[in-house]
Formats: structure tokens, C-alpha cells, sequence
């Protein structure tokens, strides 16, 4: 079994939507983020891919296109020593529950 | 994009793309691994994304290649029309000769 991003590998016959949607604000947010991060080096496009790819299946499965992106950029980020996983885990306790 | 001096194959060449998993990240999906392509266009040599993917640096870069695929070749009971192909972008280092 092809691993959980090469789609192409998974063969059936399920219709593919291919409805366009508007980008909603934070998923703006979070590919401006990406590009500051990569403008400052703190990762490239590769990178964010193969953090993206080591989510777990059932993770991968259940997060939307730039909840990946998110995903992988804090991946990258605890990586590099940027940000610590408690420090990124208080300051989501900290949000009011309709900001997180 | 640096100088495609160092390109093995060439436009209408016949290529086999390897298999392999390797447990980190690469770019060239199963379903075409094993397969007979055809070189369609030679874009040049680019920094190997199986390094950079690790904040490495890519060098030496690695030439990269449109391949051309019969989708009947691809797909076990492929419906589609005989001639419907895929082109995919593989690195050289990907490719063996047949």
C-alpha cells in the first residue's frame, strides 16, 4: 500500500468534487505565514511535504488542505527549535474556544 | 536551474523508473514505479528534493524529466480511450535505461 499522499495509488471509483470554494480568512492567514517562514528560511516546499507526509493516515485523513499546512509547519518549527510543543500547546489553552 | 550538460537521457529515449520506498521523502509515486515511459521534454538539472526536503542543500542537482506514460499501462482495466497518456515529472535519478 502506497503511502497516505500518493493518492494514486489508492485506485476506486468515488467521484472527485471539483467544486471551487473561496478561501476563507484563516486558511489566507496560513499560507501568508507560509511564505514568511520560507522567506526567512525556516523552511521550503520540500520540507513542508515531507512533514505533511508523516502525519498518520488518520490524521492526514481528517484534516483539510491548509490544516495539513499548519500541521506541518509546526512540525518544522519543533524541529528547528523555533517554538516548543508546551509553548504552542499553552498559548492554544490560553484562546478563547471560538479562535481555536 | 543550472546547465543540462549532465542530462543521461534525451527527448524520445524509452526509460524504465525504478522501484523503490525509501522511508524518506521522494517524489516519484508508486504507481508509476516499474513502468515504461517515454522522455517527453528534458527541463534541466534542479536541486534533489530528497535533500532539501531535510534542509540540505540538494547538490549535486539532479537533471528532471517530463515522462510520458500510456495511462493503459498504468491502470489495470484502464476505460479510457487507448491513447489517453500521463506525463509526470522524474528526477534522473529515478530512471533506468531499457
Amino acid at each position: 500500500m502506497p503511502k497516505v499522499h500518493d493518492r494514486g495509488g489508492w485506485p476506486n471509483d468515488d467521484p472527485i468534487d471539483p467544486d471551487e470554494h473561496e478561501m476563507e480568512e484563516w486558511e489566507r492567514q496560513v499560507d501568508a505565514l507560509n511564505g514568511v517562514l520560507g522567506d526567512k528560511g525556516l523552511k521550503n516546499t520540500d520540507q513542508l511535504r515531507r512533514a505533511i507526509e508523516s502525519l498518520d493516515l488518520k490524521t492526514y485523513e481528517s484534516l483539510a488542505y491548509y490544516e495539513k499546512w499548519t500541521a506541518a509547519m509546526e512540525i518544522l518549527l519543533i524541529e528547528q527549535g523555533v517554538m516548543t510543543k508546551e509553548e504552542i500547546d499553552a498559548k492554544m489553552a490560553s484562546l478563547p474556544q471560538d479562535k481555536k | 536551474m543550472t546547465a543540462n550538460n549532465t542530462a543521461k537521457f534525451r527527448v524520445g529515449d524509452q526509460v524504465r523508473i525504478r522501484v523503490g520506498v525509501p522511508p524518506t521523502h521522494f517524489r516519484t509515486p508508486e504507481y508509476i514505479q516499474g513502468k515504461l515511459g517515454r522522455v517527453q521534454t528534458s527541463w534541466g538539472a534542479f536541486p534533489n528534493p530528497e535533500g532539501l526536503a531535510y534542509g540540505e542543500d540538494g547538490l549535486p542537482a539532479q537533471p528532471l524529466y517530463l515522462i510520458e506514460f500510456a495511462q493503459t499501462d498504468l491502470w489495470r482495466g484502464y476505460k479510457g480511450a487507448t491513447r489517453d497518456t500521463l506525463m509526470i515529472d522524474v528526477y534522473e535519478n529515478w530512471l533506468e535505461t531499457t
